[in-house]
């Protein structure tokens, strides 16, 4: 379950069988006729990944790092600017503006939508009738979540005469304004729609739960523990793989979100810049103004907050994380 | 469960406590889904209902019901929404075929073949998967734009048959690491060539995976935005999602009731996925963290 751990495992796996093929070949002069077929075959195989590692993945990366030190418009070659987009981007109130929008976005959202994702885990965990029922209705958001048509239903949900003022009208509570056009609300109206969407990690959580020995359980009742003590002091650390696992996993996700800003504002990122997502910002610089050097800047800005935040994570993960076959 | 031991001690009270315990983790549960699924509901209703009577009407039950909104949405545009049908259904095979033939492929090399440096390709393939997509956007644009690619749907496919959904290639290789190592050895021993052991022996017993990602491509490509907004200018060639958004810019606030006439089709597909495949679906989300 926990893939890091598994991650590790297979490296391991595939080093000592790498190893025990070297000591093979060095005990003979020249590969076997076997070897060699095997050789050609991997790259046989390989070759696809390989044309599209080249020319989709590490051309690109490399060519965007490149013209993150120019200016380009499309019209003409790249003019070789140094270090000018990184300090233009430093004194970018607009560039400000999407970093504090998608740190509160993902600090926000992340933990909101775990804790939902585990609550709702550990109330199905108990073999309700139904059971599949309800994981299939709980997933769907997050199937479905990720959609045009869905933010442009958010979008109305939201809006002066949407669903949510009629709610809060039928209680007596009178708002007569859009909480989308609002710059106090409109990023909230996101983080709902990114939590609404817990499904797939409380999917991860059930499937861990289930892995938990139920003798565990058995002791601490003989024990004398409550509901409260067993979750925090058994449910929690044996879970921690899979929080850490969900953690990361939403984390990239949030970093790179787009779709919802994009339809919600209307591709503005307004009111007053509050659902300017990073992503959102790189699409207006590089594919509305044709600001590619600037974009590429932005987005290497991007892949290394993505890299730093990772890290931390996991180097956090040293304190936190407790996986039970070391 | 909780009250396992207990339970022998003083069976009746402990089970009224159990019952009613029970009772409020069911009604937690029911109002929990029910307010998971109302925005949808509400789109559902919404698209039934007269454009006039939309945000009027609180209910999700209206007076007067009507299929105009469908009528009406589907030729809102310059070009009817099958054209938009059509062009996202052509890209999402494309997308399914190339990840297939080109994932499993990669996979096979990396869960059975030996070969050199096979290590350090492994790692770059995993650090693939992390490497988010608007790092690569600019440079994808300009090289798709030099080869003339702009404005067709060869940018959303050609990549998939080049295996670039490392995230498959990682799933497969867990699939086949799976598979018996005996099934190796009596291949061979029949005479079995590496090439003919993956077609004739892979390839049937790697269909559970290879469904699982025809699935996910499917509805990642069906749903995805950014990349079928940036290729795609031609309303022509338009697929739904780029389709639903230009027809808010077109119309505006005056027919609510068509946009979701129109969002509720562009769901559909999914949700059939979804019912059909359910347990590839959930086992797939479950196991391995796919989002949907």
């Amino acid at each position: 379950m926990s893939s890091t751990s598994t991650k590790l495992k297979e490296r391991t796996e595939i080093k000592t069988r790498q190893r025990a093929g070297h000591g093979a070949k060095s005990g003979q002069q020249s590969h076997t006729p076997l070897e060699k077929k095997e050789n050609i075959a991997g790259y046989v195989f390989l070759l696809p990944w390989f044309v599209g590692l080249i020319v989709f993945m590490a051309g690109p990366v490399l060519s965007s790092l490149y013209l993150s030190f120019t200016n380009f418009n499309l019209i003409g070659a790249p003019q070789w600017t140094g270090i000018q987009n990184y300090i233009t981007m430093l004194h970018d109130p607009n560039w400000w503006a999407a970093v504090r929008v998608t740190l509160i976005y993902v600090v926000v959202s992340v933990p909101l939508k775990i804790i939902f994702a585990l609550l709702i885990a550990m109330l199905l965990k108990q073999g309700l009738y139904g059971l599949g029922l309800f994981r299939a209705v709980y997933y769907v958001p997050s199937l479905l979540g990720g959609s045009v048509a869905i933010a442009l239903l958010w979008r109305e949900l939201f809006d002066t005469n949407g669903v949510v003022n009629q709610a809060l009208n039928a209680i007596g509570i009178h708002i007569t304004t859009s909480w989308i056009s609002n710059p106090h609300y409109a990023l909230a109206t996101l983080i709902i729609l990114s939590i609404w969407q817990f499904g797939s990690p409380m999917l991860i959580f059930l499937a861990g739960l289930k892995q938990i020995p139920p003798e565990y359980y058995e002791a601490a009742a003989t024990d004398g523990a409550n509901a409260f003590r067993k979750f925090f002091t058994i449910t929690v650390p044996m879970i921690t793989p899979i929080i850490f696992f969900n953690m990361v996993l939403q984390m990239v996700g949030a970093f790179q979100a787009f779709t919802p800003a994009y339809v919600v504002s209307d591709g503005t990122g307004g009111p007053l810049n509050t659902t300017l997502f990073y992503t959102l910002y790189i699409y207006q610089e590089g594919f509305g103004l044709l600001h590619m050097g600037y974009a590429s800047a932005m987005a290497w800005g991007l892949l290394v907050a993505i890299a730093v935040f990772t890290s931390l994570a996991f180097l956090s993960s040293r304190y936190w994380v407790f996986y039970q076959d070391r | 469960m909780i009250t396992g031991l207990a339970g022998t001690r003083n069976k009746s009270r402990t089970s009224t406590r159990r019952g009613i315990k029970r009772l409020l983790t069911y009604l937690v549960v029911l109002v929990g889904a029910i307010a998971m699924l109302y925005p949808l509901i509400w789109m559902l209703s919404a698209s039934f209902k007269p454009q006039d009577v939309i945000f009027t009407s609180t209910g999700l039950l209206s007076q007067k019901w009507t299929l105009s909104n469908y009528f009406d949405g589907w030729n809102a545009l310059d070009y009817p929404f099958s054209t938009f049908f059509t062009n996202s259904l052509l890209i999402c095979l494309g997308a399914v075929i190339g990840n297939i033939i080109s994932c499993s492929m990669a996979a096979y090399a990396f869960a059975r073949i030996r070969f050199k440096y096979k290590i350090l390709w492994f790692i770059l393939m995993q650090g693939s998967i992390m490497l988010p997509a608007h790092v690569l956007i600019v440079p994808q644009y300009i090289l798709f734009k030099d080869l003339g690619w702009v404005n067709t749907f060869l940018p959303m496919i050609v990549p998939k048959f080049l295996a670039t959904d490392a995230f498959f290639i990682f799933l497969m290789i867990q699939f086949i690491r799976g598979l018996p190592r005996d099934l190796d050895d009596a291949a061979k021993l029949d005479g079995c060539s590496i090439y003919g052991f993956y077609w004739r022996v892979v390839l049937p017993l790697l269909v559970p995976a290879l469904i699982t990602t025809a699935i996910f491509t499917f509805i990642w490509t069906w749903s995805d935005f950014f990349t079928q907004l940036i290729f795609l200018n031609d309303e022509s060639l338009y697929t739904i999602p780029v389709a639903l958004r230009s027809f808010m810019d077109n119309t505006g606030n005056s027919s609510y009731g068509q946009l979701f006439a129109m969002s509720v089709l562009s769901l559909l597909p999914v949700i059939a996925f979804f019912i059909i495949f359910q347990r590839y679906l959930l086992e797939g989300a479950s196991t391995s963290g796919l989002k949907g």
